[in-house]
């Protein structure tokens, strides 16, 4: 059925089709009306027998999800910026814990300065998590991604938390049609959660135990070995979504063009504004490409390497900086392609919520091509400022 | 350093809603300040609503992030306990996020001052239910109606070994200021819970308006338990405000340091015209 709906509603119904066992948050501005869609379903009675908690914070939140996670409960909660800070100590947790919990991210910056505008700054700094994250750049693709988040967090195999990361306000605020999400389908698509590990009274055991050094590594070992192999879980089930819904978004890396001498990466609600630019630069005859990288965490390198085969080239628009080094996603691009020699230009752009002009974006990957910029990485869009050593 | 105005007016815009509980607040607060050094005057707020507050007011100040006004107050107090540190919370951010960071600084007796700019509602956010919204109440993250009781400040910080604790509400002006200099002017650290209606989201104007009544300050601790439990913040009872409890103890700065300033060893002072510049 398709309507026009805000980004919230949209995340909160698919969630909903989803038949999550309980559904925990605190308010964070640009997530707060993801979970309050969800408390009115709840409160409406549409959530059957779903426990919605109102936390104390996010750090009680998570902390809530995990227990209830680890009792075989389908967990969801919805956070941004501070408040995914706040959660990352028992987020860290759920995932050596091997909890599925699934949480989505509204992108927004970190302090300080305060800010509440979009960056991905916040879930960027999860990087090292061992929590899936996929970054999405539509409202219909967001519905869509929720009952694979469940599916692949839950498969034996990977039970590990998912993160799914929308743009804060680009998205969340945006209203767009998007095709809801039939329940028997969902149904169909993602059974029950039926946890293989589960506090019980039938077989008592302990989550978090003390690992000394002869255990722990293994712990970490399998931990590795679930989140690599959650790629080709992924693939699968992206590929099944698309036999049943016929709207294919690709696998963990869309190379739009790849036969593209330039390519130009973006990850999130950018890629739609790269597309335009680029497609109008490829009428000029400009032999440009856009490659949408979805899914940050597992890292996809053998899919990176193939969308830049022909890339000598390569653009990343990045939203996040790797203080004390560069651009997160270049770090990523350099490290999975190193073997192919391409240079890649880093353009860190949109900090805070600042603007990214079409203008800026077509400047950016005309001085590229004209060769009129060293490879490395910068910020772009910036003011001339003085800066003061006090 | 530089000239200030003697109102401690700023160029802020101010973005509260009309009929704020919030400008009683910031009026008194200016009063009182402008009759102190505001040189050696430091104000900290957390996020929400009365956060702004900070930008209102022509002294130092400190935004921390959610919930930890306290903490970061503490540790001002501890490094120049010359200062006067006036901590500003709302009840998201002191009772919800960063309530263990306020029972510590309450059993530390750091000498302090925290506001709590109590709405019973996260208003920033627009209109969640919060620790002290009453029982049932339907806001936007509860339509049901929360199930959950709310707890009472004033007597988890006398439990917790505040040595000022007190209570009043934005719309008795007198009472307001009379409060608030005297939590600043205790030595010790002071609790003063302000009910200060969100117009927006959960209006108590008339519901206060009603209930609230101006009580003597009492002596002794079994007398303050008794008054503060006389409402519980869902009952309709009537709502004492005023100061509810007073004791002189030695300060957690006092016994930690020795008279020792920490940033007095090696100070460096940045001036007026050099932050214009940074900003």
């Amino acid at each position: 059925m398709m309507k026009v709906v805000r980004g919230f509603y949209s995340v909160a119904y698919s969630v909903k089709q989803c038949k999550p066992d309980v559904i925990c948050a605190y308010p964070i501005t640009p997530q707060t009306e993801i979970v309050e869609r969800l408390a009115d379903m709840y409160a409406n009675g549409e959530l059957g027998n779903c426990e919605y908690i109102t936390a104390e914070s996010e750090f009680g939140a998570a902390s809530i999800l995990v227990g209830a996670s680890a009792t075989g409960a389908r967990s969801f909660t919805a956070t941004s910026s501070q408040g995914l800070i706040l959660m990352s100590e028992v987020l860290l947790s759920a995932a050596g814990m091997r909890l599925p919990i699934v949480l989505v991210n509204a992108n927004r910056s970190l302090s300080a300065p305060l800010s509440i505008w979009n960056d991905q700054q916040d879930s960027i700094f999860m990087r090292d998590a061992c929590i899936m994250q996929l970054y999405i750049e539509n409202n219909q693709e967001v519905h869509d991604v929720m009952p694979i988040a469940f599916k692949v967090a839950e498969n034996r195999r990977v039970m590990l938390p998912f993160m799914v990361c929308m743009d804060g306000y680009k998205l969340t605020h945006a209203y767009e049609p998007v095709d809801l999400l039939d329940e028997q389908m969902v149904d169909k698509f993602l059974p029950p959660y039926d946890a293989p590990v589960k506090l019980s009274v039938d077989k008592p055991l302990t989550f978090g135990c003390y690992a000394p050094p002869p255990y722990y590594t293994e712990f970490r070992v399998a931990m590795q070995n679930a989140i690599m192999g959650a790629g080709d879980i992924m693939l699968k089930e992206f590929k099944k979504w698309y036999k049943i819904t016929g709207r294919d978004w690709g696998g963990h890396v869309v190379a739009e063009n790849p036969d593209a001498e330039v390519a130009v990466i973006t990850m999130g609600s950018l890629t739609g504004l790269v597309r335009d630019v680029v497609s109008e630069m490829q009428k000029e005859g400009k032999n440009v490409g856009v490659v949408k990288l979805r899914t940050f965490r597992p890292f996809p390198v053998e899919d990176i390497k193939k969308a830049l085969k022909n890339a000598n080239k390569i653009i990343v628009f990045e939203r996040a900086v790797s203080f004390g080094h560069e651009g997160p996603v270049a770090i990523e691009i350099k490290s999975a392609n190193y073997e192919s020699g391409a240079d890649v230009y880093s353009f860190a752009v949109g900090l805070g919520g600042r603007d990214i002009p079409r203008d800026l974006i077509r400047e950016i990957i005309d001085k590229v091509i004209e060769g009129k910029v060293e490879p490395g990485f910068q910020f772009e869009g910036v003011k001339p400022f003085e800066e003061v050593i006090p | 350093m530089t000239e200030k105005k003697s109102d401690l007016k700023t160029y802020a815009k101010n973005t509260w809603c009309p009929g704020c509980g919030n400008f009683a607040i910031l009026n008194s607060v200016r009063k009182i300040f402008s009759e102190m050094d505001t040189e050696k005057l430091v104000m900290v707020s957390g996020i929400g609503c009365h956060g702004k507050i900070v930008d209102y007011v022509d002294v130092s100040s400190f935004y921390t992030i959610h919930g930890r006004v306290p903490a970061t107050a503490t540790g001002i107090k501890l490094a120049n306990p010359e200062l006067t540190v006036v901590g500003f919370a709302g009840d998201g951010d002191a009772y919800g996020e960063g309530l263990l960071h306020l029972m510590f600084a309450a059993k530390r007796n750091v000498d302090i001052t925290v506001i709590i700019h109590n709405n019973r509602v996260y208003g920033l956010t627009t209109g969640q239910f919060t620790p002290t919204s009453p029982e049932g109440f339907k806001g936007k993250s509860t339509p049901r109606g929360s199930v959950e009781r709310p707890f009472n400040p004033l007597l988890l910080m006398l439990d917790a070994g505040a040595t000022f604790v007190a209570r009043s509400y934005s719309n008795r002006m007198k009472n307001l200021r009379m409060v608030i200099e005297k939590g600043i002017n205790h030595r010790g650290f002071s609790f003063v819970e302000i009910l200060q209606p969100c117009y927006t989201y959960f209006n108590t104007y008339d519901y206060y308006n009603e209930r609230v009544y101006e009580i003597d300050e009492i002596s002794g601790r079994e007398d303050a338990e008794k008054k503060i439990r006389e409402w519980d913040y869902s009952s309709d009872s009537r709502i004492p405000i005023g100061i509810f409890y007073r004791e002189e103890r030695d300060t957690f700065e006092e016994k930690m340091l020795d008279n020792l300033i920490p940033a007095k060893r090696k100070r460096k002072v940045i001036s007026g015209k050099l932050l214009e510049k940074i900003v």
